[in-house]
């Protein structure tokens, strides 16, 4: 009886709640529509960012349950501290190359970004400021990517000395050629990446591929023999949630790309994401059938993230049908990505063959699927050859793959190379044994596993109970 | 019949190991212990608070072997886990009185190691 008065209550407050502003609006005057239109796409862009950033999350819980239980606090500084540090950057310069105007080669305004300033011709308002934020985000995802790589080894002082390049240079270069009017939208009637997957993704997995170069492989890793050995993480369920929050995220990261709600593309975008991610999944359990023939948990949400990087540069410019097919190729690649190059090099989570090999999948996708409307809507380059039949738009994305890869691969290279030559990359072997948690954080990320348990405080056996000494 | 205990560095274990394989030693027990001694111990900062940890983790490595095997096994102990810093771990030699193999009831040193020269129905 309390209950449903408790609930009666519940609603009508509600209600009123409901009912007042619209009562109290009605005596103003109408707003509008264009307004309203705005803010919308400006809610939408920020709903969209909001999702990206939580990918951060996704990507913490990924790389920490494919580290062993001595680097997991490591992951969790190691996110915080880039985060932070591009953040700053990318306001003060980052956002300037990438957005401040359309010249070929670098923006030229925008700087320390502001309502008012200018920012490509125009004063910065609330809408600008919305795409600040959101394309702020990718970046962020960018320099998480890069990391992936250099797990369990890498020294603390690598971070935040790659992050200022890579936030300040590596990524608005890339940015502005291929999303704010730079280099790309010069080769023919432009180069198609819808969100990124040249842009964002192949830029990330370039640098891991030039740290992990520099970097070695982690002690252990290869045998006598040379043979890559397992070096198995220690916590699967977490890498599982990772990759679920990441596929969430990208719900925003391509849904998001609309940069607003007109003819509901932001829809068509958000479902076709989820059917390349269902394709990559799909195709890594294919792929796993015809060469390990165990289901292995790792590799399959590795499938899903190369169908989700796969399906981000197509994903606003293919049909429905066209997205499983893009993203059960990408989980094929990721799979025999991963076992080829665990031979070569030691990339704890596949990022390489996940952001990499299926970045430069889905950038070429586009021009083999992009649809004759779509292409029309959004504007940017020619349909694919599935449509017109010729290589034109696949040869330019083939193009942008290529030079995105050879520039972020010598910017990065270069980076780390001084890095190492001063202040080093690599923790000792000693510490590297012990784990970085210890020998970096002075802390352990799971104290009661690595504390000998008489020398935990506060510790003791439960009182014995009646049933037990009954 | 005698059985080696060897307190040794985590990293030590991995080649001992696999000497002992070549040699025919495979029968052995492993067990992560922490213990002290004149190693030091090592100090974690949570939050500006400390916490000091004297015991230090550890393999404790068992094997008993026939009583003229003795020599190979600690010579193999001693050429890996030696780094001659403080903290290489200490061996120590156990008088044994009989053994018995369970799934067929034997004892004696029928039970013992698998050596190189051995049948391999053994295995």
């Amino acid at each position: 009886m309390r209950r449903t008065l408790l609930v009666r209550g519940l609603v009508a407050g509600l209600l009123a709640l409901l009912v007042i502003p619209a009562s109290a609006m009605a005596q103003d005057a109408p707003i509008p529509i264009a307004d309203v239109k705005g803010e919308l796409d400006n809610t939408w862009v920020i709903v969209a960012a909001a999702l990206v950033f939580f990918m951060q999350a996704g990507f913490a819980l990924l790389e920490i349950g494919m580290s062993r239980g001595k680097n997991a606090g490591a992951g969790i500084a190691k996110i915080l501290v880039n985060f932070a540090i591009i953040s700053i950057v990318w306001w003060a310069v980052g956002f300037g190359i990438a957005f401040g105007g359309t010249g070929k080669w670098i923006g030229d305004s925008g700087w320390f970004f502001q309502f008012g300033r200018d920012v490509g011709g125009e004063p910065a308002d609330n809408g600008t400021a919305a795409f600040f934020i959101f394309q702020f985000m990718f970046a962020a995802v960018s320099l998480a990517i890069v990391w992936g790589t250099t797990l369990e080894r890498i020294k603390f002082i690598a971070y935040p000395i790659f992050a200022i390049v890579f936030g300040a240079i590596i990524y608005p270069l890339i940015a502005h050629w291929g999303f704010g009017g730079g280099l790309f939208a010069t080769f023919g009637n432009g180069v198609q990446d819808f969100a990124g997957s040249s842009v964002v993704h192949l830029t990330g997995a370039t640098a891991a591929f030039a740290a992990c170069l520099l970097l070695g492989p982690r002690k252990g890793k290869y045998g006598a023999d040379g043979k890559p050995r397992a070096i198995p993480g220690h916590n699967m369920p977490l890498v599982g949630l990772g990759v679920i929050i990441l596929w969430l995220g990208w719900f925003g990261f391509n849904g998001g790309s609309t940069l607003g709600t007109s003819d509901n593309a932001f829809a068509s975008v958000v479902s076709v994401t989820n059917l390349g991610a269902a394709g990559g999944v799909i195709g890594a359990v294919i792929a796993l059938g015809l060469t390990l023939k165990k289901m292995d948990v790792g590799m399959i949400g590795n499938g899903a993230i190369a169908g989700l990087v796969a399906i981000t540069a197509p994903s606003g410019y293919v049909e429905f049908w066209a997205a499983p097919i893009i993203g059960l190729v990408g989980g094929l690649i990721v799979v025999f990505g991963v076992l080829a190059i665990d031979k070569l090099i030691d990339d704890p989570i596949g990022a390489t063959s996940a952001h990499g090999l299926a970045g430069i999948w889905g950038t070429l996708a586009c021009g083999i699927f992009a649809s004759p409307r779509l292409v029309e809507s959004v504007g940017i380059g020619d349909p694919g050859l599935w449509y017109s039949g010729s290589f034109k738009q696949l040869g330019y994305q083939a193009l942008a793959v290529i030079i995105v890869f050879a520039v972020v691969f010598i910017l990065s290279y270069l980076t780390f190379f001084i890095i190492k030559k001063t202040v080093g990359l690599r923790v000792s072997d000693q510490e590297e044994d012990a784990g970085l948690d210890i020998s970096e954080h002075g802390m352990y990320g799971y104290p009661e596993q690595f504390i000998p348990a008489p020398e935990l405080i506060g510790y003791g056996a439960a009182p014995t109970t009646k049933e037990a000494t009954a | 019949m005698k059985m080696v205990v060897a307190y040794i560095r985590h990293e030590a274990f991995e080649p001992i190991r696999t000497e002992l394989l070549e040699l025919g030693f495979p029968s052995i027990s492993v067990t992560e212990v922490k213990g002290s001694g004149r190693q030091r111990g090592i100090t974690e900062h949570y939050r500006g608070a400390t916490v000091t940890n004297y015991l230090r983790p550890k393999i404790k490595l068992e094997c008993v072997v026939a009583a003229g095997d003795v020599g190979t096994v600690v010579d193999t102990v001693l050429k890996h886990a030696r780094t001659g810093a403080v903290g290489d771990g200490k061996v120590f030699i156990l008088p044994v009185e009989e053994s018995y193999r369970i799934r067929t009831g034997e004892s004696g040193d029928e039970t013992l190691q698998l050596h190189p020269d051995a049948s391999s129905e053994n295995g």
